[in-house]
């Protein structure tokens, strides 16, 4: 055994295979640096410039320092914001409740549900949907004249077509639907993972000593799938900030009404008309900021038990020392 | 969806087989074409000769495409996908079709133009279509040359256009910068048969007594609602009526004034959400009620429509089978010979195409050629306003269409020039900027949550003024009129 180990560690000291791990990651970084760093950089580096297009003259780039930040936000930059995070909660709330549930559902021996495959395989069906086809879609269904109101009229419920997408509720809540039926197959799968991965004899245990099928989930799969669910929220939370596809086609890029439908990236995009990579540039480099905290934040929450287990481990064991 | 993408990459492929095929007919066409050039240099070869081989046009629909390839005398065959045209003389004319939603079809070519240096010849844009909102956007920058001076038409070419058509792309520096086959003054569209029950005519002289001014045209819409109908579709239908008549400019300097005029078409369309006058579409052609509105079962009355969206867009939203799924342009299908036109209440012009040549062609003789024959000669023009009724540029063969005994099936036989002719010359562009596009569009967008009941007036025009200035960064300040 002995021998054996120090002829690998031979045979490493004239050919590195970490070479061979370098080469292999090298082609995401270099794609990185080129499609995702420098653009960063250069977005943040025009922020603090004003450059735009009026009509074919291209204006700038002037130095301007941080007038561009101080524009948006005597503009409407914290609204939109808050719109942005308003579209993701209620979208998310009813998604990550359906997918803990499902994940549970499915993942239950006793249960041990028939034709798992087939609504695994529907459920997920909405997220290969292209999200800009499932906005149109809605906007079909949803508009006017269109199949829903025509239905609920004929059912008798009501009188006057419902204009859903005049509304500031209907249209906010119509985005948080897509979203939550695009989203909960995915998440769904996610968890099933993360509870299939769960040491079964901690259930069987737990069931020898009685426990009941609510605290198994409450005490043994809850705590269990933390890491994944940390996974889930900071992606869908980033995901949630960079919503644009879904509001922008359902309003055809208006943001209406009023506005309250107007995502960071729409705002964004708006500025977009003029190519007015200044401003568009400095809201990009809010976004990112706030992305980057919002991440830290939630990772750090959900992630918290790590330090008390420490601490709690550290004061037993100064106790056990005092005994 | 996965079906259309496949569609594209088959369209895409095709129209890369088609173009590779091009290229080799290119090939040995021009050989012939030196054969015959020995036979025709006495004629034209020796401006033909320093041309390039190939002719990019770019715009944003089929239209002016259909009338080129009906309409231009030069040309030889066109490619089965409609991406190509051959020329006689051995010219290929490659069609660049963008759309023009969000502003997609600037973006492209401010993109194109920019590069307009670096690009071989033959992948140059030589010409390029605009529309009215932005013409001067393009006018006043060097890449649209002057039509007199760098393509070559004569003053004696465009005496009978009509002075809007040259208004609106006449740069600063007075230079012409484009020119249109087509006026479009604006006229008022109505179904025939609801104007019998409203006003209790369908003849266009008598309903035009009734419509022509808007207290008038107030007292019609409440009539219309007594009996059930919408006097209009949506809120942006009366929109041109008024835009077209304003005493400023939307802007000056960067300040961007909002004319009386713009307030009252707020005023009217509020008024006549409120009361039910209107079916509450939002948007034009994007909008499916304003579309569905154009149907045979709607019950709107008429539509502020100017020439082509006569001929171009009403027509085919009116017929019950589309012409695309075998339906027949003929009375009995659908709204089709139930519709006619009148002045209505104000002068207004909508729309319009102008064609201008872009610097760095290397086509000049073939531009000039298509320019002269599709926007300056009479007998096409004629031709063209007799076959599909879209309104031509040529003052001389529209009046002499107007007196003949010309008419229209889809209008019920009534011959629409006379109120186009009446209308046309009393357009008056002097006021446009290269801002009204932006303008327009914003107006429209932020006000519609103002009719809808969603916000009030006041903050529908803080939403205009955030609105304008994101689109343009240069305007510092918004004038109401008190």
């Amino acid at each position: 055994m002995k021998e054996q180990t120090e002829s690998v560690r031979r045979k490493k000291g004239h050919i590195s295979y970490a070479k061979w791990g370098y080469i292999f990651i090298l082609p995401f970084f270099i794609t990185f640096l080129i499609f995702q760093f420098i653009p960063l950089c250069s977005t943040i580096y025009y922020s603090f410039f004003e450059y735009f297009r009026s009509g074919l003259t291209i204006i700038g780039p002037k130095f301007i320092g941080l007038a561009n930040y101080a524009k948006i936000f005597q503009t409407d930059l914290p609204k939109y914001f808050g719109n942005t995070l308003l579209l993701w909660f209620v979208g998310f709330v009813p998604q990550i409740i359906i997918s803990v549930l499902l994940a549970a559902w499915f993942t239950n021996l006793r249960l041990n549900l028939k034709c798992q495959g087939f609504f695994k395989t529907v459920i997920y069906m909405p997220n290969l949907i292209m999200a800009a086809a499932f906005a149109m879609l809605f906007f079909q269904l949803f508009f006017d004249n269109g199949p829903v109101n025509a239905s609920l009229m004929s059912m008798g419920l009501i009188k006057q077509p419902v204009r859903f997408l005049e509304t500031v509720g209907g249209t906010r809540s119509l985005i948080a639907l897509m979203n939550f039926l695009m989203w909960f197959g995915n998440t769904t799968i996610l968890l099933m993972a993360a509870i299939m991965g769960i040491d079964t004899s901690l259930y069987e245990a737990a069931e020898i000593d009685g426990a009941t099928s609510n605290q198994m989930f409450w005490r043994i799969t809850m705590p269990l799938i933390k890491p994944i669910m940390a996974f889930v929220v900071v992606t869908s939370l980033i995901g949630g900030l960079q919503m644009f596809d879904v509001p922008q086609i359902l309003t055809n890029g208006q943001g209406t009404p009023d506005r309250t439908s107007t995502t960071m990236v729409m705002y964004i995009n708006n500025h977009m008309y003029s190519k007015n990579y200044g401003v568009a540039g400095a809201v990009s480099t809010i976004l990112f900021i706030v992305c980057a905290v919002l991440c830290v934040i939630v990772y750090f929450c959900i992630n918290d038990e790590r330090e008390p287990r420490n601490t709690r481990e550290k004061k037993a064991k100064k106790e056990k020392r005092r005994a | 969806m996965r079906r259309k993408t496949t569609q594209v990459a088959a369209l895409t492929l095709t129209a890369a087989m088609a173009l590779s095929f091009v290229g080799c007919s290119g090939g040995s066409g021009s050989s012939s074409t030196a054969q015959n050039a020995a036979k025709e240099s006495t004629s034209s070869a020796s401006t033909e000769q320093a041309e390039g081989k190939v002719l990019n046009i770019w715009c944003w629909n089929d239209e002016f495409q259909g009338r080129f390839n009906t309409y231009y005398p030069e040309v030889a065959s066109v490619s089965d996908d409609k991406t190509t045209t051959t020329l006689k003389n051995g010219i290929t004319v490659k069609w660049t079709i963008n759309p023009n939603e969000h502003n997609n079809y600037q973006n492209k070519l401010d993109q194109a133009l920019m590069q307009q240096e670096s690009t071989e010849t033959d992948k140059k844009i030589d010409m390029f279509l605009m529309e009215a909102d932005y013409a001067l956007k393009y006018a006043n920058s060097d890449f649209s040359l002057d039509v007199k001076k760098d393509v070559g038409l004569t003053d004696d070419d465009l005496s009978e256009q009509y002075q809007y058509t040259q208004d609106i792309v006449t740069s600063k520096d007075g230079a012409i910068k484009g020119v249109s086959w087509q006026a479009t003054p604006g006229v008022f569209a109505y179904r025939r048969s609801y104007a019998k029950d409203i006003l209790g005519t369908d003849d266009p002289e008598k309903v035009q007594e009734q419509l022509s001014d808007w207290d008038k045209f107030d007292a019609a819409a409440q009539k219309a609602k007594t009996k059930g109908y919408y006097m209009l579709s949506g809120f942006d239908d009366s929109y041109r009526t008024f835009s077209n008549n304003v005493s400023s400019p939307w802007v000056t300097g960067t300040t961007v004034t909002v004319d009386p005029m713009i307030m009252k078409w707020v005023e009217q369309t509020k008024t006549y959400t409120d009361k039910g006058y209107n079916h509450k579409a939002t948007g034009l052609f994007d909008c499916q009620q304003w579309t569905a509105d154009q149907g045979p079962d709607s019950k709107v009355f008429g539509f502020f429509y100017s020439t082509w969206g006569v001929n171009f867009t009403l027509e085919g939203n009116s017929l019950k089978t589309p012409v695309a799924e075998g339906g027949k342009e003929e009375a009995g299908n659908g709204a089709f010979g139930d519709w006619a036109i009148c002045t209505g209440p104000a002068n207004y012009y909508w729309g319009g195409t102008w064609l201008t040549a872009c610097k760095g062609t290397d086509n000049m003789a073939t531009i000039k050629d298509v320019m002269q024959k599709l926007t300056c000669d009479k007998d096409i023009m004629k031709k063209v306003t007799s076959d599909t009724l879209d309104y031509t540029n040529n003052k001389s063969a529209m009046t002499e269409l107007a007196n003949s005994d010309f008419k229209s099936d889809f209008l019920g036989g009534q011959n629409p020039l006379k109120s186009f002719t009446e209308a046309a010359p009393k357009i008056n562009m002097s006021n446009n900027t290269a801002y009204d596009q932006g303008c327009n569009e914003a107006m429209q967008t932020q006000f519609a949550d103002y009719f809808n009941g969603t916000i009030d007036l006041a903050k529908a025009k803080t939403n205009f003024e955030q609105s304008i200035k994101e689109t343009y960064p240069e305007i510092t300040e918004v004038k109401w009129p008190s």
